[in-house]
């Protein structure tokens, strides 16, 4: 069937099956690889996308269900080429990772919570990533690096008042 | 963190892979999109025990996109069994069960379709004609007269059954006033990666290439690919440029590979097999250790443990790799950080009807220190004394390293005891009881738990011998080479796959240390097979101590050759010449010099004016052999086996609800002693990580099975792993006891927390619970089933 989607400010007409997933989509048709299937049952949310700014399960979704609602993917929130939004760079910062597969999906939940929360505590940051399994860090160090992307964002929303 | 013994190594520097990792452009083996790939989809066996009478696959290639339909018959006709450890010919191992299938998911047929979707709609329609056999699912009841045999052929299910005495164990025994017997289960989980397995493999007729892409982390992989397909290794062409998502051991896919190898040989087309998540806990032979520990231990009135017997008996599952050799790897840390002078270790390995094993972060050193950690609270608790202080007195001393234990192997280096009191000068231990003693009056169950456990690394694996000796490898190497380019710039490469660990953090950091230069100018990339030089892969704890130092070397024979041109080019004896980032002086004359510069242009253009003999250009390579390694068990078993030991020290109160069961973890604190952190970053997360993993051992992760063979914990509904809930806030308090066998003191730290976790959790959960009479010493301690214990013993109680 053919679909509209428009994913990262981008517009897309496809052709896909009826029971394509939204992850399947994004992967194979637009070739946005930053989404990782880990469980596709819902579980892990590896898949993990933002949905009209909601973080939601790529893997849960049928593709054209997605239409009419913008998407944003990892390489949506990446500024550029070679370029990180503060979120990605305090990942690099407290190495808020290791293999890697999960991180897009923590980065984009941590954009969706300071969106809404711009000064979460730990128990929000904590909750906020509990939809999303992580086998490498045991979450220490994503959790620093969403606390950290945090204050650095709030200062930089506030000069005058850092000079102060 | 900086000793400030070194620029760059032990510093706080940022991780280099992790830029590509935060933008969503890791390379997974998912990823790639060859031209005209099909999909391989699985018929798997629903029963725990059946004879393949027949495999009707009309209905599915009848199907729109199906290309074939492999069946097991085809297969080992045309390949051979997949390598095993043990001398075991009548237990073969396929890809595709033959004739007979062992366990409920053993992968029966494989589908071929354009897509996916395809290729499992018509794994559906394929109809397979079972004989349902009988089958056994516990490994004392596989040792049973007249259990079922899993193998025909072999005549039992046993697959190993050594026994060992080190020391004079019945002395020991004979002279210790007390002793006490402990039976301890580990149950079966494994790391469960969030990526599963994957393959994407390629045949090129003309040039008799097979290209391989996979998630692995697997020891000696194209040549068990070569072996199997019965292709030289030449043609086996692995691509180590591809990231992994997470291993911890268990991304081993050869079978996966074998098939995959063999279809698009078969078919002249690229296959790929991506595991779903059913299938990579059904049928992807990635399950971990399943052990019974039958534990006794002698000591005495103050606590003294002088010897142990124990007898461990691994549930294997339906076949074997090399997982029975993880009842092999614990003999080199058997008696942990205690001065037990005597040994006897009986280690039986079974075969039964659940899913096959393979290697888990720690190779068994995990379970073998649940047994002694829960065998020395038990032996506090005996005595009335404290679990701490009980340790305390059995804890080899600092002065007394390095220590040889009774089965052979000499520890390096620690300092246990500093360790302890770090931790305690962190968190007073008197309040910990007191605030656990309050949580008691307030109703609720509380305990303290402990564990003090070794982590032996860098790989040393003669295990193999000592369990088999048919093998006689005692060679356990890595390698680096570097070369300099024309224009001065440096790359290194280093010769397996990352799935997490750092490694090009690692080669950078080194080489920039050695060469006093910025690790980020070194370009670090991962040739394929066919390009590499000899590597052991990611295990055992193994690559800071073993690519770290052969990059070390390689590094430093490349400072050598520059040194030696400089010195030659400016006039001087070698001994007056000086390296210093990059430049060669003049000791006597320090202005008098060759810049970096100038050395790499008489390398690459000036052979007249190199030293004779020197090979032009500036290419280096250094193949590491495993410290103190080299040698072979002696004939009464005894071996020397990793070179390095790394310590950690559990601290944790824990909290259950009377009414639920479900504990709570309330504070954690570990002592950990790795050496030289070569990048303390990386391994806080491996320790964070580990401890996350030893939780979700210790109180939720089963791969539990029915009466009737079928795991019933298919899915991360019934698989739990901790999410960042059921994971607390853990002070990690460092200590650094430097190892004198590697090139930076470092020892390893990819298994550290999860060896101990376990331990430390159910020695929590059992002091918590000891007030009401009872004890759980088989994990993971359920909430549902520590629930019922509690409740069964308050109504005793009352």
């Amino acid at each position: 069937m053919r679909i509209e989607l428009t994913v990262n400010g981008n517009h897309h007409t496809l052709d896909v099956e009826p029971r394509t997933t939204l992850l399947d989509c994004l992967r194979d048709n637009l070739d946005l690889k930053g989404a990782h299937a880990g469980c596709e049952h819902g579980v892990c949310g590896a898949c993990t996308v933002l949905f009209d700014g909601v973080a939601v399960r790529s893997c849960l979704m049928f593709a054209p269900q997605a239409e009419g609602t913008p998407i944003t993917t990892i390489e949506g929130v990446t500024p550029g080429p070679g370029e990180l939004s503060p979120v990605q760079d305090a990942f690099c910062e407290t190495h808020g990772m290791q293999c890697g597969y999960c991180t897009p999906a923590m980065i984009l939940v941590a954009h969706a919570l300071l969106a809404d929360n711009p000064n979460p505590t730990r128990e929000d940051i904590v909750e906020a990533i509990s939809g999303n399994l992580c086998r490498c860090t045991g979450y220490a160090q994503i959790v620093e690096a969403i606390a950290l992307a945090a204050e650095r964002m709030r200062g930089a929303n506030r000069p005058s008042e850092r000079q102060k | 963190m900086s000793t400030g013994r070194h620029r760059f190594v032990s510093t706080d520097r940022r991780v280099r892979e992790d830029r590509r990792f935060v933008a969503g452009k890791g390379r997974f083996v998912a990823d790639i999109d060859l031209p005209n790939a099909k999909h391989v989809a699985l018929v798997t066996c629903p029963h725990a025990a059946a004879r393949i009478k027949n495999v009707d696959k009309r209905a599915a290639l009848a199907m729109p996109g199906v290309h074939y339909v492999l069946e097991g018959a085809e297969l080992a006709a045309a390949t051979l069994p997949l390598m095993t450890g043990l001398d075991t010919p009548n237990v073969p191992r396929r890809p595709l069960a033959f004739e007979v299938a062992r366990y409920s998911g053993e992968w029966v047929a494989a589908v071929v379709a354009d897509t996916r979707a395809q290729a499992e709609d018509a794994a559906e329609e394929i109809i397979v004609d079972y004989e349902p056999l009988p089958f056994v699912l516990d490994a004392e009841q596989a040792l049973e007269k007249n259990s079922p045999l899993v193998h025909q052929a072999h005549g039992s299910n046993v697959l190993l059954d050594k026994s060992f005495v080190w020391g004079d164990v019945e002395k020991d025994f004979a002279a210790s006033p007390r002793r006490l017997s402990l039976r301890v289960k580990w149950g079966r989980s494994s790391t469960v990666p969030i990526e599963t397995f994957g393959v994407v493999t390629t045949w090129d007729p003309w040039r008799e290439m097979l290209d391989v892409y996979a998630s692995i982390q697997m020891p000696r992989f194209s040549d068990q690919i070569g072996a199997a397909l019965k292709i030289p290794n030449t043609s086996v062409r692995v691509h180590y440029d591809v990231d992994v998502g997470g291993s911890y051991g268990v991304k081993r896919g050869i079978k996966h590979t074998v098939l995959c190898g063999y279809l698009s040989r078969r078919l002249g087309f690229p296959v790929r097999l991506i595991e779903d998540r059913l299938e990579n806990m059904r049928g992807g032979d990635a399950h971990g250790p399943e052990r019974l520990f039958d534990v006794e231990v002698a000591f005495d009135d103050s606590g003294i443990v002088r010897s142990m017997k124990m007898r461990a008996l691994e549930n294997l599952g339906a076949y074997a790799g090399r997982s029975p050799f993880q009842l092999g790897k614990p003999v080199t840390a058997i008696v942990g950080p205690y001065k037990i002078k005597s040994v006897q270790y009986r280690a039986i390995a079974v075969v039964t009807n659940k899913t096959t094993q393979d290697a888990v972060r720690g190779f068994g050193q995990g379970p073998t220190n649940l047994a002694l950690e829960r065998c020395m609270d038990e032996v506090a608790n005996v005595l009335g004394l404290d679990p701490l202080e009980v340790r305390r007195r059995n804890l080899i001393r600092h002065e007394e390293f390095p220590y040889l234990i009774p089965s052979g192997t000499t520890y390096d280096s620690g300092d246990y005891h500093t360790v302890i009191d770090k931790v305690l000068a962190d968190t007073n231990y008197q309040s910990l009881k007191a605030e656990r003693d309050r949580l008691r009056g307030e109703g609720k169950l509380a305990g303290i738990g402990i564990a003090a456990c070794l982590e032996p690394s860098g790989g040393n694996a003669t295990f193999e011998a000592l369990l088999n000796p048919k093998i006689t490898t005692s060679t356990f190497m890595d390698s680096c080479r570097i070369n300099v380019d024309g224009a001065g710039a440096i790359t290194a490469t280093m010769h397996t796959t990352s799935s997490g660990q750092g490694h090009e953090t690692l080669v950078g950091t080194v080489i920039g240390e050695v060469l006093q230069i910025d690790p980020d100018s070194v370009r670090v990339t991962r040739p394929d097979s066919l390009n590499s030089l000899p590597s052991g892969t990611p295990v055992g704890s193994r690559m800071a101590i073993m690519l770290g130092g052969a990059a070390f070397h390689a590094a430093e024979k490349l400072k050598a050759k520059v040194t030696a041109i400089g010195a030659y080019d400016l006039g001087i004896p070698l001994e007056r010449a000086v390296y210093e980032h990059g430049t060669v002086r003049d000791r006597q004359s320090p202005a008098f010099k060759r810049s970096w510069d100038e050395l790499v242009h008489i390398a690459h253009r000036n052979y007249h004016r190199m030293p004779q003999g020197f090979e032009p250009g500036l290419a280096v390579e250094h193949v590491y052999q495993v410290p103190t390694g080299g040698t072979l068990p002696t004939p009464d078993g005894r071996v020397h086996m990793y070179p390095c030991f790394a310590f950690e020290f559990h601290l944790l109160l824990l909290s259950i609800d009377p009414d639920l069961g479900r504990p709570e973890i309330l504070r954690y604190r570990l002592g950990h002693d790795c050496g030289t952190q070569i990048n303390p970053k990386i391994v806080r997360g491996m320790t964070m990580g580990g401890i996350a993993h030893g939780i979700g051992a210790a109180l939720y992760e089963e791969f539990a099975y029915n009466d009737e063979g079928q795991l019933i914990a298919q899915s991360f509904m019934d698989y739990l792993l901790p999410s960042s809930h059921e994971v607390p806030p853990v002070e990690i308090i460092d200590h650094e006891t430097p190892s004198p066998h590697t090139v930076f003191g470092q020892k390893g730290s990819g298994e550290s927390g999860y060896l101990g976790a376990p331990a430390a959790v159910a020695n929590a959960v059992n002091d918590a619970i000891r007030p009401l009479g009872i004890s759980v010493n088989t994990l993971p301690i359920k909430v549902a089933a520590l629930g019922d214990l509690i409740a069964e013993a308050q109504a005793k109680g009352r």
